[in-house]
């Protein structure tokens, strides 16, 4: 049969390359402009090629700012993913307590990120906050102001309390999507505590796990609220990520095309994790044969 | 393998049950034999699940004891049981391959290993695996799927029991009968206690020796399939059993009449003086239409062609009642039906009577 091709359905989609085009397109490309052009004011600019990019690439402040956030990500990982899944595994599958428990854990989530840096703020602090305080009267020496192991602490401990409830709820919409029969299965095949969790829970998580695993990744190295109001950036440049430098350079030096640079290095490299993630984690136990341990 | 016996086993959902209606699983007395493949056919909802998971330990009823030969194992984890069971829905291990999939019960019981070897290779021959024993198991169709299922309960070959959850709901049509056929074949092959639930009554008669029907909480009869079908105990199993189902007509009985409104007919023996609701049962196929005009006259409501034969749809004094006619036979143009003596059954509030004394020796 002859297919009838009208260009008019061009028309339909029309709506939606203007929204694209407002909302993501336009802003990139003006991006895309300031990264490859200098100006000394007055509104004039002039093309200087690739010359932001390299300066960047080389810079060391750069290289600093990125191993920051690589090594912020991979602790925050570490610990969330493996806690999401704990609690969630604990938490009750059915009566009056999975409410309380899912209200609970979705409490930090509602919170507003400044806010969060203002309660760790405060909460952290040596003279009137709980935790300052009592950390001084035990007689250990904590101060997340001048010491770069007590800000990395509280910057952790602050991410992990703030978003290790996303991984539980994901984890926990996984776990109660798995049929009674398999639990019943299980025992009926005389499995161990340990190999329901590794042959029947794990493998029927790995899909929100995927989701947990890269929101996380993302939200964590593009953090900027709250370890900019908790520490700004110090002691010295020891919390300045990426982001907090980036602003730094645009809206404190204004250096634009610099920091245009940047935030297109920024975005390419989130990209290019992201992508590398999601195609290994979709990989792992679905097409290679296992190696199997002896339990 | 085992005997199973139910010692006044009932079971509810509700933590103080009060009234009959509070049990899901009615009290029940039955011994399941060493080696027999039994039914356990009812509507949804019936309590054939319950029982079930009873028998394999997932449930521990409210009342009664569960003895495997003489061993008490009520309150026993199905682990300890040793029992087998195959769900309505395939469960597989999604990570491992087929092959260590079948390894799984064995390798969780510690059973050495040439010995794993040994049993996983025969079971993967048996289900027509060999193809795919090491791919894994997620990708393959639902019914290969519930092949595993049923591998990883047919290869712990010293299994007290298997017990089967309406196997072959997912199950394409050609690959039910196929997988049946299979089932009936281990079950010669090595002996094993199979307790089978379905709803279906074609699955329960071709699979068991013995049916088990069920009716709301209760086991309303326990039989071979030609019982079930000559002889129901219940108006539920006659109407339940056969297609289409035994036809109940409210009756008064005096002595070995019956009379069906203002019509009277033969039963095969006579009958002590019944109260309450007295029901005759008699099913399609041993009704017919008379030719020469005795019997009792019916109106037509409809015609369904079956192919090999027809079932009629009639109505005596506005009770519904179906005859199922052979091929080659006529409806008459003033039709009125007769009913085979030897096959009427009498039922008082819904339960079976038989006549006091066998007058015509049938």
């Amino acid at each position: 049969m002859e297919k009838t091709y009208n260009n008019k359905a061009w028309l339909l989609v029309i709506p939606v390359f203007i929204l694209v085009a407002l909302s993501a397109i336009i802003p990139i490309m003006t991006v895309v402009n300031y990264s490859v052009q200098d100006t000394f004011g007055g509104n004039k600019f002039f093309w200087v090629g690739t010359e932001w990019f390299t300066d960047v690439l080389r810079s060391e402040r750069f290289h600093n700012a990125l191993g920051r956030n690589l090594l912020f990500s991979f602790i925050i990982l570490c610990i969330e993913i493996p806690l999401g899944i704990w609690i969630a595994l604990s938490m009750p599958k059915k009566g009056i307590w999975v409410p309380v428990c899912l209200i609970m854990m979705a409490l930090p989530l509602l919170i507003p990120w400044n806010v969060v840096g203002t309660i760790w703020q405060i909460f952290g602090r040596g003279d009137i906050g709980l935790l300052g305080h009592t950390m001084s009267l035990l007689g250990i020496d904590y101060n997340y102001t001048n010491n770069i192991f007590d800000a990395w602490l509280t910057i952790i401990i602050m991410d992990v309390w703030h978003w290790t409830s996303l991984v539980v709820l994901l984890c926990y919409a996984g776990l109660v999507s798995i049929p009674e029969a398999y639990y019943q299965a299980a025992r009926i095949d005389g499995a161990s505590k340990w190999s329901v969790f590794r042959f029947i829970q794990l493998p029927k998580m790995r899909g929100v796990l995927i989701i947990a695993f890269l929101l996380r990744f993302m939200d964590s190295f593009m953090i900027y609220t709250e370890p900019f109001v908790l520490t700004g950036g110090g002691p010295g440049n020891s919390t300045t990520f990426l982001s907090i430098d980036l602003v730094k350079q645009a809206i404190g030096q204004f250096d634009l095309g610099p920091a245009a640079a940047m935030s297109l290095i920024y975005q390419l490299i989130v990209l290019l994790i992201c992508y590398i993630f999601f195609t290994v984690m979709s990989h792992v136990g679905s097409d290679k044969p296992l190696e199997e341990k002896a339990e | 393998m085992a005997q199973i016996t139910l010692d006044k086993l009932a079971h509810s959902y509700l933590e103080n049950p009060k009234t009959d209606n509070d049990f899901a699983l009615k009290e029940i007395d039955y011994v399941w034999d060493d080696g027999g493949a039994y039914a356990l056919l009812g509507p949804s909802g019936c309590g054939k699940t319950t029982l079930l998971n009873i028998i394999s330990g997932l449930l521990v009823p409210s009342k009664g004891k569960v003895l495997f030969d003489d061993r008490d194992v009520t309150t026993f984890q199905p682990e300890q049981r040793n029992i087998a069971q195959v769900f309505q829905f395939p469960v597989i291990y999604d990570t491992m391959t087929v092959r260590q999939n079948l390894e799984f019960p064995l390798k969780n019981r510690h059973v050495p290993k040439h010995e794993i070897a040994k049993r996983v290779d025969e079971m993967i021959e048996v289900l027509d695996l060999s193809e795919k024993a090491n791919l894994k198991a997620r990708g393959l169709t639902a019914d290969e799927k519930q092949k595993i299922s049923l591998g990883r309960g047919l290869v712990r070959y010293d299994v007290n029991a298997i017990l089967f959850d309406e196997p072959l709901t997912v199950i394409d049509p050609h690959m039910k009968w196929q997988l049946r056929t299979k089932l009936k074949e281990l079950h010669r092959q090595f002996n094993h206690t199979m307790i089978y639930v379905t709803h279906d009554q074609t699955e329960a008669m071709t699979f068991a020796d013995k049916v088990v029907v069920m009716y709301e909480g209760e086991v309303v009869q326990i039989g071979t399939p030609e019982e079930l079908f000559d002889e129901p105990k219940h108006t539920f199993v006659g109407y339940f059993i056969g297609s289409p189902g035994m036809n109940i007509l409210p009756v008064n009985v005096v002595g070995n009449q019956a009379k069906i409104g203002s019509h009277s007919v033969d039963l095969k023996g006579s009958y002590p003086d019944l109260t309450g609701k007295i029901e005759l049962g008699i099913r399609p196929e041993f009704m017919s239409f008379n030719e020469t005009g005795v019997g009792i006259p019916v109106q037509i409501t409809g015609v369904d062609d079956i192919g090999r034969f027809k079932i009629v749809h009639a109505n005596i004094d506005n009770i519904e009642v179906n005859v199922v006619l052979n091929e080659g036979e006529s409806i008459p143009s003033d039709p009125k039906v007769t009913l085979q003596t030897s096959r009427t059954n009498i039922y008082q509030n819904d339960h079976l009577v038989r006549p006091l004394v066998n007058e015509r020796g049938t």
